[in-house]
């Protein structure tokens, strides 16, 4: 990787002649929503042309209230994740609790922004449990323009994963069931009451089908799942390999679980 | 003693040079402002967008390279585009309705993209172009024109607003920002629509619609706009074209949102399938806008029951 002061002696010869500073390393991210609880997970393969690394998380845990999944290009993933707990770090030390959602959202939006002319290579969701208890995603492009979502996919199985997930029927509260596959979801739906098992098991199957056909998807599968203030285990007591992160104690709850996938 | 003197407030020497770079070293961390919310504008820290360029001889170019999928579809960082919005003012304020389809390449990145953006209760921005750029900066509009409330004691006009938004991105010129928007509005003038881009250009008019899907919207509304349109009349057109912009264009389409600037401010009146207006309308309960209602039983591929058994 270029350092930037290489990048401009490289360039200053002939201008439009970058190396570029950006590489992309596949692998793919998934926020779903519930009404109290909400999943992030992504797989942890990390390619590099035709090299890859099997353990690199792509979701990181902010607060117990918040999950971030970043995909693209993961220097810079990992370095924006580390700039935004920076930020919620500070802002705990002037405020005294951790910053809600909403807000981190907006702060991510402008973090982003603020490299719009270097812009990050990532694609950022943001997850975790709104102030009035129900469960939120926010997506963003690379330059910060984000949106409240109830389910999306980003990374190099997104045009697999997404349609799959849209058209599961029980997702949305549907005005009327006529031309539901012709239909979008809409704008004022928000998650019915889908229990966080049939989620679990439709990440897991989600993955599991990218990693049959998308070369740069496997290895492992990380998934957080966090809870909102007094909603029960739901089962997750009993999943193999779930694991509480939480580090508060009166408060959301966030718990991981890994899975493994194809390694070839 | 006059040494230490003339130490602490020299701007030559030594010791003035390390407190340059010290207050240097203190700039470049963040303000105070980090420390608190700053309605989530904390990373802007003075107020002044600061923005991370890269280190190469030309910026924009390195930014075109990366970013501009028309020359490139293969480039890495897609932005979204692809859009039909329309503002137009009648006798009953100013209607603005929007599709909410946002593409990356031909990939359709999402359905529920909201295009109006909500400045103030008195002020609208529609959304084309770059999503980011219309949405951080139309935000950013609306700090300022709040500042100006309260230094002015008065709300801004919305000739002022979309004045200050036209001459902020135009310091942006060439860098590679993309925004074609409406900003609209009510003041001590009436209803009012501008329109500005981001090239600097500025607008003031009865009736625009900007996007991939304009000409499709125009078409409708040009055809359909009076100025003594009732307010139910005036809805149903803006929607109306929003629709047939969703028909046509591959790139706009999903649900329609309308707003309905007045007096007191703006309300807005609803969300609308695409899809259900074509076969349901708006309501989905009367006749659906696609034309195949139309000629139900009188085309060879669906003949009259007559021509049927014949």
């Amino acid at each position: 990787m270029p350092d930037m002061v290489s990048l401009s002696r490289a360039a200053s010869g002939q201008p439009s002649q970058f190396k570029t500073p950006y590489s992309e390393n596949g692998g793919t991210i998934l926020a779903v929503a519930g009404s109290r609880f909400c999943v992030v997970a992504g797989d942890t393969r990390r390619t590099d042309g035709y090299s890859q690394t099997r353990y690199a998380p792509k979701v990181f845990r902010l607060t117990d209230k918040a999950v971030l999944a970043v995909n693209g290009f993961s220097a810079d993933g990992n370095m924006f994740v580390n700039k935004v707990r920076q930020q919620l770090e500070w802002y705990r030390h002037g405020h005294a609790r951790d910053m809600p959602l909403h807000e981190i959202a907006r702060l991510m939006q402008t973090m982003l922004y603020a490299r719009r002319f270097f812009p990050y290579y990532v694609s950022n969701i943001l997850s975790g449990i709104e102030e009035d208890g129900s469960g939120a995603v926010y997506t963003f492009d690379s330059v910060g323009s984000y949106e409240r979502d109830t389910c999306r996919v980003a990374g190099a199985a997104q045009s697999f994963m997404q349609p799959y997930l849209d058209n599961q029927d029980d997702w949305y509260t549907r005005p009327s069931v006529h031309y539901k596959n012709q239909r979008s979801t809409h704008s004022s739906s928000r998650p019915t009451q889908l229990p966080l098992s049939s989620v679990l098991s439709l990440v897991m199957d989600s993955f599991v089908n990218a990693s049959e056909r998308h070369v740069e998807v496997g290895d492992g599968l990380e998934i957080y799942v966090v809870l909102a203030k007094g909603s029960s285990l739901q089962g997750l007591e009993k999943l193999t390999g779930a694991q509480e992160v939480t580090a508060t104690s009166d408060g959301e709850r966030v718990f991981t679980v890994r899975r493994s996938l194809r390694r070839d | 003693m006059m040494n230490s003197f003339a130490d602490r407030f020299s701007t030559t020497g030594p010791i003035a040079e390390l407190r340059k770079a010290q207050a240097n070293v203190e700039d470049d961390q963040f303000s105070d402002a980090a420390w608190g919310s700053e309605a989530g504008f904390g990373s802007l820290a003075k107020g002044v967008p600061a923005f991370t360029v890269p280190n190469v001889p030309d910026p924009s170019a390195f930014l075109r390279l990366h970013t501009d999928d028309h020359a490139d579809p293969n480039c890495r960082i897609k932005i979204q585009h692809g859009t039909t919005t329309l503002a137009f003012r009648f006798q009953g304020g100013v209607i603005v309705a929007v599709d909410s389809r946002a593409t990356a390449g031909s990939y359709v990145a999402s359905g529920t993209v909201k295009k109006v953006i909500e400045i103030n209760p008195y002020l609208l921005g529609t959304m084309a172009g770059g999503a980011a750029d219309c949405q951080f900066w139309e935000t950013y509009l609306g700090m300022h024109c709040r500042l100006h409330e309260l230094r002015q004691r008065e709300r801004i006009s919305v000739s002022a607003a979309s004045k200050y938004l036209s001459n902020l991105v135009y310091s942006y010129k060439g860098m590679g920002l993309s925004m074609g928007t409406m900003i609209c509005g009510w003041d001590k003038t009436g209803p009012a629509v501008f329109y500005v881009d981001s090239d600097g250009t500025r607008l003031k008019g009865d009736l625009f619609s900007v996007g991939s899907g304009s000409t499709f919207a125009y078409g409708v509304l040009d055809q359909g706009y009076r100025w003594d349109l009732t307010d139910e009349e005036a809805q149903e057109l803006g929607r109306r074209s929003i629709y047939a912009a969703g028909h046509r264009d591959a790139f706009s389409g999903n649900t329609c949102n309308l707003y309905h600037v007045k007096e007191d401010g703006w309300r807005f009146i609803g969300n609308y399938d695409i899809s259900q207006m074509h076969y349901e309308g708006p309501t989905g309960t009367g006749t659906g806008y696609g034309y195949d209602l139309r000629v139900e039983g009188r085309t060879s591929a669906n003949p009259p029951p007559a021509a049927a058994a014949a």
